[in-house]
């Protein structure tokens, strides 16, 4: 085992490629860039100096209240993303993870609000449910992409829009909302019990999110699943070529119905943050569309955990700092959208560009070396 | 199966006869057959180079084709053949040097110009429209030269009837067979009044009397006047049509050469630049256990309009430890079903798959490899790479459950590059590294690396899918010559090729496939690849067997060229005594050609 570590140690240096992560830094930096210029753009046409709206981001940004808000955001924002990568990484576009979220955080509030465990069950009960129903709701498009050829965009399109009414028929008093709201005049399920609260960490900026740390042990996971384990070799290969993962013997449609099940089971866990630590109650209020951020997250950060988390960083930041543009001077908040819109349309046009260049540059770069060894080796044959 | 004696043919093997090769400096009026006089040549490139960023792939290429000639225009995948045609083309502009046309300097900047110059190329892949009629197609972007109507058709007629391409104008392209819609194809180009002619690759895909019938239409072309640029790697086809050839070596010309003097064997050296392994004796290493049998296989499934069609039929087939099962057909016959159901692709409609003693009819794809299935997929980029997957992760796929590559359910990448740079090493394939992308490697390294993959799990058995298509002569050889080995220590082969002197090099038994089921068998060392052909097209069945005059031929021919075709199998003959046979037989064959 020592002895065989060695070389690839050696090798590990050169393995990373400079050049290779200079571009795929670039597209992202590139998008970013772009976005900024183009928000620059708009303010200055409708009459506002641009300088001084990134002026009040950056610095209501330094603070340490919108640095703990900013992390407790991105972590949602993270399992939303990592959420939405996993079905990338093969190929897989689940659109649905808005759904499946919202009816796994639904359901986990009620089994939540219905049983009072002691935290160590009760945590771990009201998790595993909202993972249970988020995979089982991703498993419908699964199914139908496996057995009916549907494709998994539209399937699970569709299904967002199936959930929003389910969660509407199911939260009507009576059913999941007790018959008698408790405080106010929205309708939401049961408290949960005390016992579910999540644990925080006190900052000196507020109540920091200590999902924060399920997180990260959530982006290592990923990595190590993909990257180390069979099944990552095999959800990439399909990824990459289903053809060839086919032929190379990977099970493609059970690998489908795999991979959206734990997609959809990831999405589940979305909504788990907010509900453990600062709501404890789903509601007509919950937050919406996390799902659809996951998606640009993911998309901005290449699929991989580190990207992910960097682009979850931005992405929180620009909301969190957005509120008070229209608090500190006349400054739309919807400017943000614009700048997360950019961003996004940028990104993928760049990677696609980014992607295309580095094969060619490759492939040159492989002929060039083949080329000085042939003429080497011709030189020694003309020398002897 | 009769085991069969090799020819022991130990002729000084290319004691370079330097008469017929010259060196190609920058000398003109090289190559060519010397009855062409002096008219100013047809295409005369000098000293063209063309760089792209880090690799030349052209340098200081002079090039002569007379007018009125068939010029060949030889060399490995990746010699430079394509660049260089580009250029000629008006794709590409070439970075020095220069380009005459009938004696006149021109510079090209797109495919219009050189077209207007009478230069029409054959791409190798057809470029037409199957929903459209042939008039429509050869039409279809020449509207302004005779209309669309009643002249165009005048106009196709004269010109098929001119060169004897017997093309019909009304009828609907995607009815043509291959070789129909090549000639609809040198139609359109000389619809747009082309004199020079390139053609790529335009054997490829074609079986033996489609390219008979090529071959004569090419010589009513230069009958007529035209020039035809004719790009192969096809030896003895080389050899039989052109009057002259040059060969491309890394970027340059090596040499030119006349088709009357040299031989194949020298040809191929070359293009590969230096001497090629000769076939050694050979004794036949089928054994008597059977390794695969497959039972009354019967595939059906829909087609596009929802149509069930029958693709396989009754297919049964054994094969023994040792033994190698060439299927010969044209393609689309059922090859690639075939495949598919013995890997566990395709769901079998009936019929039973047994490797080994062992049941695998109802396993997945990846048990059967598992068991022993190793497999050269016909398309490497759809079924054997992933293109933008370092080599390593490429040296995974396919056998990820196995060692080295995992323990358990863990993936074990050091291992995995590792045992890479092994296969690197052993199976001589040439990159700069392993993790470099599988795209930036050539065809021919690509395939030695899933050559190197499949055979480093020791398989019980090979599918081997059309293992040398378009790979590079020296590439080819080494392929071979790995598969024999195995071969020896026990494997089984079952070998799909289109190359038909691979087939009868190769197999130790023959089967021609035709519309999903098997028609006719054949023994490799009594068979001639024209008989095959027939076979291929429907129109023999039963057991082949080729009468001895033109098995004798055929094997004078293969050992002419012994550094190709003969190097998979060590002979196709049987009783006969080839080295009776008269080398003439190839030379009247290239003469054929005057």
């Amino acid at each position: 085992m020592t002895t065989s570590t060695e070389p690839a140690q050696r090798g590990r240096l050169q393995r990373i490629d400079w050049e290779k992560v200079g571009l795929s830094l670039a597209a992202p930096v590139l998008a970013v860039v772009i976005s900024v210029v183009i928000s620059s753009i708009v303010l200055a046409v409708s009459g506002r100096d641009p300088f001084q709206a990134f002026n009040i981001m950056g610095t209501y940004g330094s603070a340490s209240d919108a640095q703990v808000a900013t992390l407790n955001k991105a972590t949602t924002y993270f399992i939303s993303g990592i959420a939405v990568a996993f079905g990338f990484r093969m190929n897989l576009f689940n659109i649905g993870t808005e759904g499946q979220y919202r009816l796994g955080a639904l359901f986990a509030a009620y089994v939540g609000g219905a049983v009072n465990l002691p935290s160590f069950l009760e945590i771990p009960l009201v998790l595993l449910t909202a993972m249970l129903v988020g995979g089982l709701w991703a498993s419908i498009a699964g199914v139908l992409k496996v057995k009916r050829g549907v494709s998994e965009v539209i399937a699970t399109i569709m299904l967002n829009a199936i959930a929003t009414s389910v969660v509407g028929l199911l939260l009507i008093p009576g059913r999941f909302a007790p018959t008698v709201s408790g405080t106010s005049n929205s309708i939401q399920t049961k408290d949960m019990a005390a016992s579910s609260d999540f644990f925080t960490i006190t900052t000196q900026g507020g109540e920091l999110y200590g999902f924060v740390i399920v997180a990260v042990v959530l982006g290592i996971a990923f990595q190590l699943v993909l990257n180390r384990t069979r099944f990552g070799f095999d959800l990439r290969a399909t990824g990459r070529s289903e053809a060839a993962a086919q032929a190379s013997g990977v099970n493609v449609k059970r690998m489908v119905l795999t991979s959206m099940v734990v997609s959809g089971a990831l999405a589940g866990l979305i909504g788990m943050p907010d509900l453990l630590t600062t709501t404890h109650h789903f509601g007509q209020t919950f937050q919406l569309n996390l799902g659809f951020i996951g998606i640009a997250v993911a998309l901005l950060g290449r699929n991989t955990p580190v990207g992910i988390a960097i682009a979850s960083l931005l992405y929180a930041f620009l909301d969190v700092t957005a509120v008070q543009l229209p608090l500190k001077g006349d400054f739309p908040q919807e400017i943000v959208q614009v700048m997360q819109g950019t961003i996004v349309i940028c990104v993928v046009v760049a990677y696609e560009l980014v992607r295309r260049y580095g094969l060619k540059r490759q492939q040159q770069k492989v002929g060039a070396q083949l080329a000085a060894q042939a003429a080497a080796a011709a030189k020694k044959e003309v020398a002897a | 199966m009769t085991p069969r004696p090799s020819p022991q043919r130990n002729e000084a093997p290319a004691e370079h006869q330097e008469i017929a090769i010259t060196a190609s400096t920058p000398s003109p009026s090289k190559g060519g057959d010397p009855g062409a006089g002096t008219a100013a040549a047809a295409v005369e490139l000098r000293g063209i180079t063309k760089r792209f960023p880090g690799v030349v792939a052209n340098h200081d290429i002079n090039l002569t084709v007379r007018p009125g000639t068939v010029h060949a225009l030889m060399g490995e995948n990746g010699a430079g053949k394509s660049t260089l045609m580009k250029i000629l083309y008006g794709m590409q502009r070439p970075d020095e040097g220069t380009i005459a046309i009938n004696g006149e300097q021109v510079e090209f900047s797109s495919p219009g110009d050189a077209i207007a110059r009478g230069i029409g190329m054959v791409h190798q892949h057809f470029m037409l429209a199957d929903n459209l009629t042939v008039l429509e197609n050869v039409v279809l972007g020449g509207e302004k030269l005779h209309g669309i109507g009643g002249r165009a058709r005048a106009k196709i007629m004269e010109i098929s009837d001119q060169y004897g391409l017997n093309v019909r104008p009304d009828a609907l392209v995607e009815d043509l067979g291959v070789a129909e819609r090549q000639r609809v194809e040198i139609l359109k180009v000389l619809y747009r009044g082309a004199r020079i002619l390139i053609l790529d690759e335009p054997t490829a895909v074609l079986v033996p009397q489609e390219v008979d019938a090529l071959f004569g239409n090419l010589r009513e072309l230069k009958a007529e006047g035209v020039t035809v640029i004719f790009i192969s790697h096809k030896l003895h086809e080389v050899l039989s049509v052109a009057d002259a050839i040059s060969v491309i070596r890394r970027g340059t010309t090596v040499g030119d050469a006349d088709p009357q003097q040299v031989t194949a064997r020298q040809l191929a050296e070359m293009m590969v630049g230096s001497e090629l392994p000769s076939p050694e004796s050979r004794e036949s290493t089928v054994t008597s256990t059977e390794m695969l049998r497959v039972e009354a296989l019967r595939i059906a499934k829909p087609d596009a309009e929802g149509i069930e069609r029958v693709v396989l039929d009754d297919i049964s087939l054994t094969i023994r430890k040792g033994e190698v099962l060439g299927i010969a057909g044209v393609e689309g016959n059922g090859q690639a079903e075939l495949v598919e159901a013995i890997m566990g692709m395709l769901p079998l409609t009936a019929g039973t798959v047994t490797l080994d003693g062992t049941d695998l009819t109802g396993a997945l794809t990846r048990s059967r490899r598992e068991a022993g299935i190793g497999y050269i997929p016909e398309d490497r980029h759809r079924h054997g790479l992933l293109l933008e997957a370092p080599l390593w992760e490429n040296r995974i796929l396919g056998h990820v459950t196995e060692e080295p590559n995992s323990k358990g359910f863990r993936l074990d990448p050091a291992a995995a590059r590792k045992d890479t740079l092994r296969i690197v090493q052993e199976y001589d394939v040439r990159t700069p590294g392993i993790e470099v992308t599988a795209a930036s490697l050539s065809g021919g390294n690509q395939q030695k690396l899933i050559v190197g993959r499949e055979m480093s799990h020791r398989p019980k058995l090979l599918i081997a899918a059309h293992p040398t298509r378009g790979v590079d002569v020296g590439a080819q050889a080494q392929i071979w010559e790995q598969i024999r080995t195995a071969q020896r220590e026990g494997l089984a082969v079952l070998l799909i090729s289109a190359d038909l002197d691979e087939l009868i090099g190769l197999s130790d038994a023959i089967r021609v496939i035709y519309r999903g089921r098997l028609v006719a068998d054949a023994d490799p060392a009594t068979v001639t690849a024209e008989d095959l052909g027939t076979a291929m097209t429907g129109a023999a069945s039963g057991h082949l067997e080729s009468d001895e005059t033109a098995l004798a031929e055929a094997a004078a021919i293969a050992d002419e060229q012994f550094g190709r075709s003969d190097a998979p199998g060590g002979g196709a003959t049987g009783t006969d005594e080839p080295s009776d046979a008269p080398a003439d037989t190839a030379a009247d064959d290239a003469q054929a050609g005057e």
